[in-house]
């Protein structure tokens, strides 16, 4: 996963000659090799790329901050990110807020697996923050259509503590998830439309 | 409670997919139709909330900070309270997540951050402030000491050290480790740093959990000779601290708590404690409040086995930074009182807190009464800044750091003080 991420980010680099930060061009021209990663219409077809299109636009200007100053720590991430300033976070962030929502992950759902995941998220009050239809609000993301691999990647990180949210929310509901729970819950939730 | 309804309507399911069959025996193929999927009420797992409505529960979620600091025309200095005679005024702004306060002796103003990743120094020249960067990168820096030119700082992780920090804001040394022996965890990981009477560091270690049994290095207060040796636990039973201070004549220690989450609107509140032996334990996880036993862990335990708190702050009220005022600006009544920063419930659905309070000591040490002083960041039930910690300057005016807005305000007393615009 990280080889590839590597790949990806010499690609991205690569069709835009380095620094993102360079100042005059426009904001849609700036963020093309965000989305050749993560999707140009919301959705990521790359396995631990996050999908942004539905994401709210105060979660993701947060993230941009916390990949720019080192505080989520991806490497390719924080790479891109230097050199931004807060009203440079604030437009990328009002820009992909725009990107229409994920279509939930296809194919025939395990009933009694999406049951299981639903009641776990009904459970650990998770539909508290991001909402009843876990559309997220403010500086909760959305969970619903997300690409499963990426929710049990970042659901694993905030257990583990390796992945810090913009408060720690995310590790208190965790101390008491199971691995096989966060299975469960990333199922449910990337098919949920 | 919950599996009462799980069951009744589980019977209830059962009891309809069985009585066709008595109406109609034998229907044929009809018979093998599935059952209606029963929709069972989740019960809660421990430590999560038991709400059953919705619309309730979505005014019950964190509340996010603003991630850059306001531009100090932009903060809601007019919109806050003080009792007569007292003015506020902005000592300074956009210092995004602006925390723990502390003052070095040539006056600089340390700044710490939580959620992000800097201390500051606010330097003062003849009335104009400019804001340093003196360390980044750092991991949730919450907690700051100043001692004899040296800057300490508490980090998630980790205690380390700037010396000579004053005379070099500019240029300003590598922070040196000096201790290390704590669990990373992002759950009440942060850390607040105070310097004893017996000139040695004391921190919290707080619980990596809203409610659970914490591993034995948690739920407690450490305290660590200034080269990082020779740590002790000093007590046990510690929620989450984020703000301790010593009595000016005492020398005993009081130190905030905050209370578990989820448990009512009402319950538990947060605690103002007084330590007067090592070793004390104070209820963490099994007793709240001094007077009642936790629905989940406190199950064969009694308040009684634990020390009680001296004063009940309010529910959910977020206390944190506190200091005793042994300055000279603000009149006799508040000479050795204590000034207590409450950030404000996010755990309720009527927000509470969100002031700078007052509690007046007896003689005997216990709490004779608390009021607000500083008010009006919560507005419409929603916080238009939210305190963090409070920090007596040498002329005998208060510091109050606004991590929301990411400022920093000034309260001062009488005549000759500047007046903020109101």
């Amino acid at each position: 996963m990280r080889a590839l991420a590597r790949v990806i980010a010499a690609a991205a680099l690569a069709l835009t000659g380095v620094p993102l930060a360079t100042g005059a061009e426009p904001i849609s021209a700036r963020l093309a090799p965000c989305l050749a990663c993560h999707g140009e219409q919301g959705r990521s077809e790359n396995p631990g790329v996050p999908s942004l299109g539905g994401q709210p636009e105060f979660y993701l200007t947060v993230q941009l901050l916390l990949f720019r100053d080192k505080l989520r720590v991806v490497e390719l991430m924080n790479a891109v990110m230097q050199g931004f300033s807060n009203d440079d976070l604030r437009a990328m962030a009002a820009s992909l807020a725009k990107l229409p929502p994920p279509p939930p992950a296809g194919g025939n759902a395990d009933a009694a697996r999406m049951e299981a995941g639903r009641t776990l998220a009904e459970q650990n009050r998770c539909n508290f923050c991001h909402t009843g239809n876990y559309h997220g609000e403010r500086n909760v993301p959305r969970l619903a259509g997300q690409r499963e691999d990426y929710l049990v990647k970042a659901l694993r990180e905030y257990k583990s503590n390796s992945r810090r949210g913009y408060d720690a929310a995310m590790a208190d509901v965790l101390y008491q998830v199971s691995d096989e729970q966060i299975l469960d819950l990333a199922y449910f939730l990337a098919r949920r439309p | 409670m919950t599996p009462r309804y799980s069951l009744s309507s589980c019977l209830l399911t059962a009891l309809l997919a069985v009585s066709p069959v008595y109406a109609q025996p034998a229907a044929a193929p009809e018979a093998s139709k599935p059952i209606p999927p029963v929709q069972p009420v989740p019960s809660t797992v421990p430590g999560r909330p038991d709400i059953p409505n919705a619309e309730v529960a979505k005014q019950l979620s964190n509340v996010a900070p603003l991630p850059f600091g306001a531009p100090a025309d932009q903060l809601p200095t007019p919109q806050l309270k003080l009792p007569k005679g007292f003015n506020i005024e902005v000592y300074a702004s956009g210092i995004a997540n602006a925390r723990s306060l502390r003052i070095g002796d040539k006056g600089t103003v340390f700044v710490s951050n939580r959620l992000l990743d800097k201390v500051y120094a606010v330097v003062d020249r003849n009335g104009k402030r400019e804001v340093k960067v003196i360390a980044s990168g750092m991991d949730r820096p919450n907690g700051l000491v100043f001692d004899r030119g040296t800057l300490y700082i508490a980090e998630g992780t980790r205690i380390s050290k700037l010396e000579n920090i004053e005379d070099n804001l500019d240029n300003p040394p590598k922070p040196v480790v000096i201790y290390s022996d704590f669990l990373n965890h992002q759950s009440h990981g942060w850390k607040f740093m105070g310097l004893g009477p017996d000139n040695k560091l004391y921190v919290n270690v707080g619980a990596p959990c809203n409610i659970c049994e914490p591993p034995e290095t948690n739920g407690q207060l450490r305290r660590i000779d200034l080269d990082g040796s020779g740590a002790e636990v000093v007590v046990r039973g510690v929620r989450n601290s984020v703000g301790f201070d010593w009595h000016p004549v005492s020398k005993e220690l009081y130190f905030t708590d905050n209370g578990r989450d989820w448990l009512s609107e009402d319950l538990p509140e947060d605690e103002l404690n007084r330590v007067t032996k090592t070793g004390q334990h104070f209820g963490f996880p099994y007793c709240h409040q001094g007077n009642f036993t936790d629905r989940e862990m406190g199950w064969g335990r009694s308040c009684d086995e634990f020390e009680k708190p001296v004063a009940l702050l309010g529910p959910h009220a977020g206390v944190l930074g506190m200091r005793f005022y042994s300055g000279k600006m603000f009149p006799a009544k508040y000479r050795n009182a204590a000034f207590i920063a409450r950030h404000g419930s996010w755990n309720r659905t009527k927000k509470i807190g969100g002031d700078i309070i007052v509690a007046y000591l007896n003689k005997d040490g216990s709490v004779k009464s608390w009021e607000p002083f500083l008010t009006g960041f919560l507005q419409n039930n929603a916080y238009i800044g939210r305190p963090v910690d409070v920090q007596v300057m040498k002329d005998g005016s208060l510091l109050v750091s606004d991590d929301h807005a990411g400022a920093i305000y000034r309260v001062t007393y009488g005549g000759g003080a500047k007046v903020a615009a109101r």
